[in-house]
């Protein structure tokens, strides 16, 4: 019986000991979500603000900025370095975007643009009828002295539910930081150097060859 | 093509691969007509260097001649040329202001994160190495595809042989850059532990820079011969006492600058250093650095040390508080090649520096694999192998 009484009492206090604990987490992670007022970007804070998934990355381009945003502008380029994206093509006011999916599957996405500053900064969006929710901004700035450019690509998606929810999830979830941040080194080596690096020794282990040889 | 490939720890064969082609429009294929084995190749055939895969042909030390050039090549076919061993693109910030070694564009974008975990910063390519440095096929093999070839590649009159300018690819800039990094002055005494190719050229190259004297610190009595030969003041580490004797022999002072030439595969008795060879064979991948802290110790304070000997991951017990207490000034990367060769060629062309003394084997590519064992096991006598594409296969030895 005593056993069973300290046990009982060791239990609320175990309990209880959790609890604050709990709370405290709790307090934490508010916290958290509302810090930020430090001058780093939004997207680098260590709990995100928002259930959306957001991914933000910079890289440093030695080109005018007057270059890269019209480059940018012209949405039929970005696939020459945006390697999911099949293509995107004009549709009106609106832009495709054909995004490669597992088994020879595409995803389709209507984007509008949103904001639109000459030379600084474009903000798209999806709009109904697209198969992902998801928003994107570039934004480029003059580097200090004669580095170039800085470009900044901020995105954030949100995947359906169901079945074809889980499939793009999968497709865009996988790692879609790391696919953002090869996109954009690629978009810098092709703005810098002309090309996209391969370290392939023939032409058909590239991996535009071998992404076309998975579709056939 | 014949080329030498990499299929595990102690294992490269001279295999049938595909010949490579032109897939860039600033690519170039080069022909190969002399390529080495170099120091740091024995870290990949020792299984050190993570990222290595089975079938990578190896090789960053190669010349050649131009067969093939894409549509934006400034080479033209039949040029002989000899090739850097950092691909470097030219274009971005690092290329500009000269770090070659850094550059942000060559490592294609999906290599890049493996380095960017480990350091902090992705690395450059590199011809012949790990995946982590690009995984670009390697210049021991008939032919190279080089990249960005309006770059790297300087071209060489034929009056110089291959063994002249060979070097220029890595080892020759290496040791001048290992002797630069050590700020030298006319009246310093310098020390450098390791008298393989790398050390050796940094000691030619202090003596030119203008060392009052050098001093060479090895165990091999060929390699040490070696550096006597080239000016050097020689120390076996294994009979000598080396912090003692660098005290003595720079009056009590300390030695001005510190060139560690050895890397990570260090040779030594200290209980961490056989440590850290535990740890390196069981994977947890501590470097072997007892070479560096003893330059660290021996250095005078406000000393220079200058770091070419080839690091890859962490080290145990290093002499923080010494670099910090003496000031010690640290300098160390893999070469910015392409801000060297020019000036390096002129110096060979008109004899101020000769890069043949320490060739000791000339192999056909086909006898590679040999060249590597032998390279490894007998550090002695062979001291430098450069492998020749074109050269007949002995019917024996």
């Amino acid at each position: 019986m005593t056993n069973d009484k300290q046990l009982g009492l060791a239990g609320t206090v175990a309990g209880l000991g959790l609890a604050i604990g709990g709370l405290a987490f709790g307090a934490f992670l508010s916290q958290r979500r509302k810090a930020g007022d430090d001058d780093a970007p939004f997207y680098t804070r260590k709990s995100p603000d928002s259930d959306n998934a957001v991914l933000g990355r910079t890289v440093t381009i030695r080109k005018p900025r007057a270059e890269l945003y019209a480059f940018w502008r012209d949405f039929g380029n970005l696939p020459r370095f945006m390697e999911n994206v099949e293509t995107i093509r004009k549709e009106g006011d609106h832009r495709v975007w054909v995004i490669k999916a597992p088994a020879g599957q595409t995803v389709e996405i209507k984007t509008e643009v949103c904001e639109d500053v000459e030379g600084k900064r474009i903000a798209w969006r999806s709009v109904e009828g697209s198969d992902i929710e998801t928003r994107g901004s570039v934004e480029f700035a003059d580097a200090p002295g004669d580095r170039g450019t800085r470009v900044s690509l901020v995105m954030s998606y949100n995947p359906p539910a169901g079945n074809l929810g889980r499939t793009i999830a999968k497709l865009f979830q996988r790692e879609p930081e790391v696919q953002a941040r090869h996109d954009l080194k690629r978009f810098k080596g092709l703005m810098e150097t002309g090309e996209i690096a391969t370290s392939a020794h023939r032409k058909e282990n590239t991996r535009a060859a071998k992404q076309q040889e998975k579709e056939t | 093509m014949r080329a030498l490939t990499w299929h595990g720890t102690h294992d490269v064969r001279v295999d049938t691969v595909d010949d490579p082609e032109i897939i860039n429009s600033r690519d170039a294929i080069i022909e190969v007509t002399s390529t080495a084995i170099c120091g740091s190749d024995l870290h990949l055939y020792d299984g050190v260097i993570p990222g290595v895969l089975p079938g990578d042909v190896l090789g960053h030390e190669f010349m050649g001649r131009v067969v093939e050039t894409g549509s934006d090549s400034t080479l033209k076919k039949g040029q002989r040329v000899v090739v850097p061993f950092t691909i470097s693109c030219g274009g971005c910030f690092h290329c500009q202001i000269q770090q070659f070694s850094a550059c942000e564009n060559s490592n294609p974008a999906e290599k890049q994160d493996m380095s960017a975990k480990l350091y902090g910063h992705s690395m450059a390519a590199l011809f012949g190495y790990s995946h982590m440095t690009g995984g670009y096929s390697g210049g021991q093999a008939e032919y190279v595809r080089v990249p960005y070839s309006d770059v790297g590649p300087i071209v060489v009159p034929d009056h110089l042989d291959d063994d002249k300018v060979l070097f220029l690819s890595d080892i020759l800039p290496t040791g001048w850059m290992a002797a630069e990094n050590a700020e030298i002055q006319p009246d310093d005494t310098v020390a450098v532990w390791g008298c393989g190719p790398v050390g050796l050229f940094a000691i030619q190259s202090a003596i030119v820079m203008g060392a009052s004297k050098v001093i060479a610190i090895d165990h091999y009595p060929n390699r040490l011969a070696l550096a006597k030969q080239l000016g050097a003041e020689v120390i076996d580490f294994r009979k000598t006492n080396v912090r003692e004797a660098l005290m003595e022999m720079s009056g009590g002072i300390g030695v001005d600058a510190v060139i560690d030439a050895v890397g990570m595969e260090s040779h030594g008795f200290a209980v961490d250093n056989l440590v850290d060879v535990v740890k390196q064979k069981v994977g947890m991948g501590a470097d072997r650095a007892s070479a560096l802290k003893q330059a660290i110790l021996a250095v005078r304070p406000g000393g220079r040390v200058s770091i070419p000997g080839v690091y890859g991951g962490l080290t145990d017990k290093f002499p923080l508080g010494a670099l910090m207490e003496k000031g010690l000034h640290i300098r160390s990367g893999q070469t910015h090649v392409q801000r060297y060769t020019k000036d390096l060629l002129e110096k060979i062309e008109d004899g101020t520096l000769d890069t043949t003394f320490l060739i000791s084997h000339r192999l056909p590519l086909e006898d590679a694999a040999r060249g590597y064992e032998c390279f490894s096991t007998e550090q002695d006598s062979w001291t430098k192998v450069v492998l020749k594409p074109g050269m007949d296969t002995p019917a024996t030895n």
